[in-house]
């Protein structure tokens, strides 16, 4: 399988706007979810690996990631299940620092490594203080996404695209992932801003609520993550109903609904 | 780098400290940051403080010497009474400045977490002074532990909001107040209760607590005509400790932080990064936060801030633990002996005192009382069975 952002690009160029759903990693049935995503047109998936204070988190992924942790679902025991996952598509992991820093930024890149991951996602983990983690994930190969977020400063932006591995997570509205009743305002500016500086992949996450949102996230961006509308339907209704909702998002974002 | 001076700028305490927050707060940091920076070099903001520390909070606070507890123990026991600030606990130094800063940065509201309440309490009196609104995080075990002080802070004009998730505690009240601050960065100011949580924030609230180690200082000198032997606070994230250890770091004396048995990110810790900043915390193999658990609903916290970490690690403080039963012994200790009770949290230390007797003989010790005990009535009619 190429890369992260190969893969992407290559996408892009034969024309698709980019599908990524997020599922939480140990959450029961997570790996049929990720089948059934990955078999309803998604791009790349994000496989979340649940941490005991998820502070970019609303209530939909704090309780997947509570769930899961009850479980008994670890990092190990995630990236061991992830191992036999068997999908034609990238997979990264979203997980918090201190899973990083715990296990030893060398460490967990050969972990993600011998998973079959392709890239990661730390959200708590802002350009000043990405070093450390990225020497060691570009040593591994381990594409990592950075996030621009509304409120960074023209001169930031084109410093995180050029820290940026696999795609440019451009983050829709200040606050947590979940839910709204519609786009805010600042996902386009800010997808906007971001496309005038890079030619990397950039996907609007974090308050992209439904397909209708997503259709409109991707007339300016590259394409969409699917956090917390993906998780409450697996909360719901289970890996079929995300199957479901991707192919509902991957039939909007191509113009055909 | 002199002890207890500026951090690096990369918010940094030796290996500690930092800034692990989301992207979306960054610029908020590096605004903080200048604005603190700024405010703290101009003579007419402190003069501004002072005035409210004085004329508001009622500082200087006193030095107390306890002759009685002294000659059971064997040594001279000396109390910086924090507990007779206004809002009943040194916590009101921090605030009034948080919250005097936010309104110089043109911030309108005011985001808190709390644990027994206390910065609670300071937060919401603050905002009321000084015309802020204002909206705490209090985990639900709190919440029912500590509910004179949640009415008091609804007296006060702010909305409580109990914290469900995780263990219902001081962590949780944390991270939803974080999960507050990414939502409304650019209207709140996140006035933050310890000296921990990215930078500037341990920076910043050690200097604002300064006054009373500076203070303590110089009351010491008064009266001993030199400095105490050893100097000893509780530790939860470390926000009094800091204040008093900063007057005496470059002495000779000894400083001791005391954290709760249940709870001893130092003593227990391992490095770690968690609400924003690099260092010790309880956690498991794969980095998960372990819950702590404290009598003291204000120590009641798995982490600490950085500089207690990189006190430790060069060896210039000792931290200790005490158990719950020792606390709730030394609670009545001091009750008894001194007519003074404290908080729950302060009397963590009173509890080392006990416990340390013997290598403390002959010497002078002075404690941060870092609070007063009235919130803690209820809870202890309950454990001492009345």
């Amino acid at each position: 399988m190429s890369g992260l952002e190969t893969h992407l690009r290559a996408r892009r160029a034969a024309g698709a706007k980019l599908l990524v759903p997020y599922v939480t990693g140990g959450y029961p049935g997570w790996q049929d979810a990720v089948r059934a995503a990955a078999a309803n047109g998604a791009d790349a998936i994000e496989i979340g690996l649940p941490f005991s204070d998820p502070v970019m988190d609303g209530p939909v992924i704090q309780e997947a990631s509570e769930v899961a942790l009850r479980a008994g679902a670890t990092p190990v025991s995630i990236l061991d299940e992830a191992r036999t996952l068997d999908v034609e598509i990238p997979l990264t992991v979203m997980c918090y620092y201190n899973t990083v820093f715990r296990a030893g930024h060398e460490r967990f890149a050969e972990q993600l490594v011998a998973a079959g991951i392709a890239g990661a996602i730390v959200p708590d983990l802002p350009l000043e203080e990405s070093g450390p983690w990225c020497v060691a994930a570009d040593g591994a190969g381990i594409e990592t996404v950075m996030l621009a977020a509304p409120t960074a400063p023209d001169e930031r932006l084109p410093r995180v695209c050029e820290r940026a591995r696999g795609f440019v997570y451009s983050v829709g509205l200040l606050g947590v992932t979940g839910e709204r009743d519609a786009l805010a305002s600042t996902a386009a500016a800010l997808a906007v801003r971001l496309k005038a500086v890079t030619d990397k992949p950039v996907l609007i996450g974090v308050g992209v609520s439904n397909a209708e949102q997503a259709r409109e996230a991707c007339r300016v961006a590259d394409g969409v993550v699917q956090g917390a509308s993906v998780m409450r339907r697996m909360l719901a209704d289970g890996p079929d109903a995300v199957g479901a909702y991707v192919a509902e998002v991957r039939a909007a974002i191509d113009g055909r609904s | 780098m002199s002890l207890m001076a500026e951090p690096s700028p990369d918010g940094r305490f030796g290996e500690f400290g930092g800034r692990f927050v989301p992207e979306t707060l960054i610029p908020a940091c590096y605004e903080l940051e200048a604005a603190f920076r700024e405010a703290w070099a101009d003579t007419a903001f402190r003069a501004e403080l002072d005035a409210l520390l004085k004329d508001y909070a009622g500082r200087p606070s006193i030095l107390t010497e306890c002759h009685n507890l002294g000659a059971k123990l064997g040594f001279r026991v000396l109390l910086k009474r924090e507990d007779l600030n206004h809002t009943g606990s040194h916590k009101i130094n921090n605030v009034l400045g948080q919250a005097l800063l936010a309104k110089h940065m043109g911030k309108r509201r005011l985001v808190a977490e709390t644990g027994a309440g206390q910065h609670g309490v300071a937060t919401a009196t603050a905002a009321a002074l000084l015309g802020l609104e204002c909206k705490v995080y209090m985990g639900a075990v709190d919440v029912q532990r500590q509910a004179l002080n949640v009415f008091r802070m609804q007296l006060l004009g702010a909305e409580v909001e109990p914290v469900q998730s995780g263990s219902r505690t001081l962590k949780d009240a944390v991270n939803e107040a974080m999960r507050d601050w990414v939502a409304t960065v650019e209207t709140s100011h996140y006035c933050l209760g310890s000296v921990m949580g990215p930078h500037p924030y341990p920076w910043m609230v050690r200097e604002f607590h300064r006054v009373i180690g500076d203070e303590a200082r110089e009351q010491c000198r008064a009266l001993l005509g030199t400095d105490p032997d050893v100097v000893t606070a509780c530790v939860g994230g470390g926000s009094n400790a800091i204040g008093i250890f900063s007057g005496f770091v470059d002495t000779d004396a000894e400083l001791v932080g005391v954290e709760p048995a249940g709870g001893a990110a130092v003593g227990r810790g391992i490095p770690g990064v968690v609400h924003g900043m690099k260092s010790y915390l309880m956690q498991d193999e794969y980095g998960q936060v372990l819950e702590a658990e404290s009598i003291s609903a204000g120590l009641d916290y798995p982490g600490v801030g950085p500089e207690h970490s990189h006190l430790h690690s060069i060896g210039r403080a000792r931290y200790e633990a005490v158990s719950d039963a020792e606390v709730i012994e030394a609670f009545q200790l001091l009750a008894g002996t001194e007519g003074i009770i404290p908080a729950l949290e302060s009397a963590h230390a009173i509890a080392w005192l006990v416990r340390a007797a013997p290598e403390l003989a002959g010497k002078t010790v002075l404690v941060n009382l870092s609070g007063r005990g009235d919130k803690d009535v209820g809870q202890m009619m309950e454990v001492l069975g009345r």
